[in-house]
């Protein structure tokens, strides 16, 4: 049995009368690429916010990394990384200074700050444009820059939302791989996402419609089920039972 | 103390690198400090005065001479009926009409006795109030100088007046400017320190930034502090040339220690500072915070007694006045830098201004939210 490290039990989130997450209990286990699908308004960033410590549930329990969400929500931000929707390093900084500051507000020490950022830059093959500000890179470079960040401090869990959003097809290629790396070291990777062929990336993925989970497998064991051989079929059968409008 | 030292850096690349705040802060307080003393002066010059000369005699033509030469008036009309001189007034030409009579002279002469008349334009009330009593006390003067002439030596004639010798302390040539650049320095640092610091962090709301902030494990106070502390070197900074510049120009050389003074400033951009962050925290958008920061800037400015003495509000306006932390920064400069106070004549000001900082951090640390 593997180790567990993010486990919900009917957890949600109420805004008032409009219930955003609606009791949605799953597991997530160590190195795992898990991926949540669904449409716009569906409650996936609302409930990534409560996995992450941004937002209190209204009820229902939750741990990750071993720490409850409700007391625990220091303890967890040590042990994970995150990268939003929108785009949030400092456009009025440079490549390194992104990566020294939030390095340096992780906690890591000038040593490793030095090696990690050379390392980075390298591997993102970002040389030349070390110096620049980030506000003048592209967005594809950005986005591959920001999930670097997020891991700078070697998470065990680091949620990604729509990371690929508006993305060329290439750079997303190239963030996969990215994906990939950081799943190898053992970092279990949460995102969300609106690209089926992303999805089938994914190790398992759950499908929310209307702040319920719908769907929880592996693809295969979902075209299975779903008696189709594409991840959009899925989706589509899924998401047009949704009531709510974006 | 790692940590903040990471915060300190990522805030000084950024203020360094935005020209145009850098600019701000370097050319408000020369620019404000140079123009505003000039302008915001209580003293009235350049009323406008029409005359209406019905008695064309030596005494009337006296009388002209003494009003233009006092340098308060400029005649802007020179008229034969009250009709025609009114038309300046309702043209916004004249704001003060004077009647000379027929046979002024020789009613004063004969009869011992003449009346003028005054008319004054009272929609600008300041310089309807002082232009007239401009014009009475130049009157009165004449008058005292008619006596002299006709009646001779009051020592033959005595008459009883009293003699009037004032002496002003502390600003000896009721100098407007000495009095005005202290304030307007204060409510510079003021409005600079409490604009930055709200600004700065609803930015980090708008774009976004904050989000990546909250995810870290960094503690409330150290991201508090780092944001506090670039805003009080540069208001110090701000504060230290804004003294040097009204030295250069106005020639003001603080009476007390300069010690005193920054003691208090210290201390005082704590509160001001404090005040924007608490600002930020309700807001969402640099906009909301602009407009709330500028409502109550307002205050701070018109209630503060920069232009208007506290003494003389209603005591209604005297309380918000006491909660106006700008309030007790103007009186501390003005005390320090024309009366030469002393650390232990400011000190309830010290008191009172500690207060408002540590009230207005808790409750913007407090308010200041990593989980919503």
């Amino acid at each position: 049995m593997k180790e567990v490290v993010i486990q919900t039990e009917k957890l949600t989130k109420r805004f008032g009368d409009f219930i955003a997450t609606n009791e949605i209990t799953f597991d997530v286990t160590k190195g795992e690429i898990f991926g949540f699908l669904g449409a716009n308004g569906a409650g996936k960033t609302t409930a990534m916010r409560m996995l992450c410590g941004l937002s209190l549930p209204s009820s229902g329990k939750a741990t990750i990394a071993g720490f409850d969400i409700y007391k625990k929500t220091e303890e967890i931000k040590k042990n994970i990384g995150y990268m939003s929707q929108k785009f949030s390093l400092y456009e009025d900084l440079t490549v390194l200074e992104n990566i020294r500051f939030f390095g340096g507000i992780y906690g890591l020490s000038n040593a490793q700050l030095k090696s990690k950022s050379e390392a980075l830059v390298t591997e993102l093959g970002l040389d030349k444009e070390a110096k620049k500000l980030v506000g003048s890179l592209p967005l594809g470079w950005k986005q591959k820059l920001s999930f670097s960040v997020a891991i700078i401090h070697e998470p065990k869990i680091v949620f990604l939302d729509e990371p690929t959003g508006g993305v060329d097809p290439l750079t997303r290629r190239q963030f996969w791989d990215l994906i990939y790396k950081a799943s190898d070291k053992g970092i279990t990777i949460f995102v969300t996402t609106h690209y089926m062929d992303e999805a089938e990336y994914c190790n398992r993925i759950c499908i929310m419609v209307d702040g319920k989970i719908e769907a929880l497998d592996s693809p295969t064991n979902l075209k299975k089920v779903f008696n189709t051989n594409s991840m959009d079929d899925v989706f589509y059968q899924l998401a047009r039972g949704a009531k709510r409008k974006e | 103390m790692r940590i903040l030292r990471f915060l300190l850096l990522k805030e000084f690349s950024q203020i360094f690198r935005n020209k145009s705040i850098l600019a701000l802060i370097m050319v408000m307080p020369v620019m404000q400090l140079i123009i505003l003393p000039m302008a915001a002066d209580y003293e009235v010059k350049n009323i406008n005065l029409a005359i209406i000369d019905q008695d064309h005699s030596t005494y009337s033509q006296q009388l002209i001479t003494k009003i233009t030469s006092s340098g308060y008036f400029k005649l802007s009309g020179y008229d034969n009926s009250f009709h025609e001189a009114f038309q300046y007034i309702e043209s916004d030409k004249a704001d003060l009409i004077l009647e000379i009579p027929q046979n002024f002279e020789r009613n004063l002469i004969r009869e011992n006795k003449q009346h003028v008349f005054i008319a004054v334009n009272a929609i600008n009330g300041t310089k309807a109030n002082l232009g007239g009593a401009y014009l009475a006390g130049i009157l009165r003067n004449f008058n005292a100088d008619l006596r002299l002439k006709l009646i001779g030596n009051t020592k033959l004639n005595p008459s009883p007046t009293i003699e009037i010798t004032a002496s002003n302390w502390f600003n000896a040539y009721m100098n407007y400017k000495v009095f005005m650049v202290p304030g307007i320095l204060a409510i510079l640092v003021t409005m600079i320190g409490g604009f930055l610091s709200a600004l700065n962090i609803v930015k980090e709301k708008e774009v976004g930034t904050i989000e990546q902030i909250n995810v870290t494990p960094i503690k409330k106070y150290h991201f508090v502090l780092g944001k506090l502390i670039p805003f009080w070197i540069l208001g110090n900074v701000v504060f230290t040339i804004g003294l040097f510049i009204s030295w250069l120009i106005y020639g003001i050389v603080p009476l007390g220690n300069l010690s005193v003074l920054y003691v208090f400033i210290w201390v005082y951009l704590f509160a001001i500072l404090g005040f924007g962050l608490l600002i930020s925290t309700y807001c969402e958008t640099q906009q909301q915070a602009m407009f709330i920061m500028f409502f109550f800037m307002m205050l701070f400015i018109l209630m503060g007694g920069l232009f208007t003495s506290i003494d003389a509000m209603p005591s209604w306006a005297q309380v918000i006045a006491k909660f106006n932390p700008a309030t007790y920064f103007i009186e501390v400069m003005r005390m320090v830098i024309l009366k030469g106070s002393r650390l232990r004549d400011i000190l309830p000001h010290l008191i009172k201004v500690m207060l408002f900082a540590l009230v207005l951090n808790t409750w913007a640390i407090l308010n200041y939210k990593k989980t919503t």
